[in-house]
């Protein structure tokens, strides 16, 4: 065990004893979450109507997490010491979305988080309108206030549910070059957004050749039910996998791996000091279907989604 | 028979009608998102519906009550359902377009897609109770047995729809299911023999 303070010889051999017993009969991996959880600082809490946001730091690294010691999945970190770099593997990922279509010039995002992917894509470019949709206004402040996220001009916030805002911009004709999904989390999924109908609705939003970014689940059940709906709407798509797994889908015709592969390559000195790793991308990008596609669809009839993800 | 049946579609119509407000969740997400607002709507449209089905039932039952005319309440709660499959999309576009604010608008589309039949099942209980009951002494014990078979009903209702049904069934196939039981009993209660009060 890790301490930073000094123990007397009655915590130590307390620590011990309680390391030794710990480990018997808990094991390794207990322990080290323990470990991690003590150097975790709570540095803020808000309520919302959905939930609690919480903000933890350990040591450079700060995090918003929804449930308490961020026992269920992180939802976004920060490098406090260098705040454009993406920490976690995911938000790195969707950027490959950009090999698909290198300058989108709207763009929207459905899931603020704390703001990584909208603060990134705003540097990156400069000309481009990105719209985000959050559901939780606790969600946004927190960004705001511990992300270092700042709407502008040309970011703009909406604080409606993802599938209310879609259903609203089809009716105002409007179009997107880029949608980024990113509404999931490992305890809850908005079931209305993961059916054959929702995704028709976001393929209605893009503009042609327009791009979808998915971030969603990589295993469970939910998997192949998943990847059914996908083909339905879009056809063929590239499939990225790792802990996570993220979905690149096209309005039109899918561009080639080559295509995907020399403009990460263009992108890379751009996308570099984000921390995005264009050559790791690249390795993920495969259109196999490696699920079982006798799988059930998901519709807004039938959309067993968090019961299906177990 | 006729008080099995008065206790029988009390239980039926608790299930009926927490099965359906779980369903109506799912109708409402893709217009309305599935937020705490618009949990609040429904939640707020059933309550409502229910109470006025209450006042309803009660006052009816003081008119030549019968097992018949109970089967006859289900038979309404359950016909009143299909305008949410026939017309239920429709319904639901036309009020996310005419109100924007999203308390307004799921309030509104709970109450078009939800309120007839949930004040028809709110009905019931008191209807049976008028049934069941025999004297002023007994009347709290058949009180007290009604709400516990309605509100069992409730809660079979609820954990069946949200943990297995909806896994298995579509939305409108699970509704479709409910209409098609409440019919059963509802002519059931209607054919049985002998339309006088159950306790006579």
């Amino acid at each position: 065990m890790h301490r930073s303070r000094p123990v007397t010889w009655v915590g130590t051999w307390m620590a011990h004893w309680i390391a030794c017993v710990a480990t018997a009969f808990v094991g390794l991996v207990a322990l080290q979450a323990t470990a991690r959880a003590e150097s975790q600082k709570l540095i803020h809490s808000e309520r919302s109507l959905y939930r609690e946001v919480l903000v933890y730091e350990t040591g450079n690294e700060r995090c918003m997490c929804f449930t308490r010691r961020c026992r269920i999945g992180r939802q976004t970190c920060l490098d406090m010491r260098n705040p454009d770099r993406f920490i976690m593997n995911y938000p790195q990922m969707m950027m490959s979305a950009l090999y698909l279509k290198p300058r989108p010039q709207s763009i929207l995002i459905v899931g603020l988080g704390g703001g990584s992917m909208p603060r990134v894509l705003a540097k990156l470019l400069p000309e481009a309108a990105v719209d985000v949709v959050e559901i939780d206004p606790a969600v946004v402040s927190v960004a705001k206030k511990y992300f270092a996220f700042q709407p502008s001009a040309k970011v703009s916030v909406i604080e409606s549910d993802g599938r209310v805002y879609v259903k609203k911009a089809i009716r105002e004709q409007r179009h997107y070059d880029l949608v980024m999904l990113d509404a999931f989390d490992h305890e809850y999924i908005p079931e209305h957004l993961l059916t054959q109908e929702f995704l028709r609705e976001v393929k209605a939003l893009l503009s042609p050749d327009g791009v979808l970014a998915a971030n969603t689940f990589s295993s469970s059940r939910l998997y192949d039910h998943e990847s059914v709906t996908y083909a339905s709407v879009f056809g063929e798509f590239y499939n990225l996998r790792r802990d996570n797994r993220v979905i690149l889908a096209t309005n039109g015709v899918l561009p080639a791996v080559s295509e995907a592969e020399r403009n990460s390559v263009a992108l890379q000195p751009l996308l570099e000091p984000f921390g995005v790793h264009g050559n790791r991308n690249m390795e993920l990008f495969t259109t196999r279907r490696d699920w079982n596609d006798k799988a059930r669809l998901l519709t807004d009839q039938y959309s067993p989604a968090n019961l299906l993800n177990r | 028979m006729q008080v099995i049946l008065s206790y029988v579609i009390a239980g039926w119509s608790g299930f009926f009608v927490m099965a359906v407000e779980l369903l109506g969740g799912r109708l409402l997400a893709p217009s309305f998102g599935s937020g705490i607002y618009v949990w609040g709507a429904i939640i707020t449209i059933f309550m409502l519906a229910l109470s006025l089905g209450y006042l309803a039932g009660g006052r009816w039952s003081v008119d030549r009550p019968s097992v018949r005319r109970l089967g006859g309440i289900l038979l309404l709660a359950a016909v009143t359902v299909l305008p949410i499959l026939m017309f239920g999309d429709a319904m639901l576009d036309w009020v996310a377009e005419t109100i924007a604010d999203p308390r307004g608008a799921s309030l509104l589309a709970a109450i078009c897609l939800f309120f007839v039949p949930t004040f028809f099942s709110g009905m019931i209980s008191p209807y049976a109770v008028r049934l069941l009951v025999n004297d002023r002494a007994s009347s709290g014990k058949h009180a007290g047995q009604l709400y516990f078979v309605s509100t069992f009903g409730s809660a079979a209702g609820t954990l069946l729809t949200s943990f297995y049904l909806v896994l298995i069934l579509e939305v409108n196939q699970i509704l479709l299911a409910l209409m098609g039981i409440s019919l059963l009993l509802g002519v059931a209660a209607c054919v049985v023999r002998g339309s006088a009060n159950a306790s006579e």
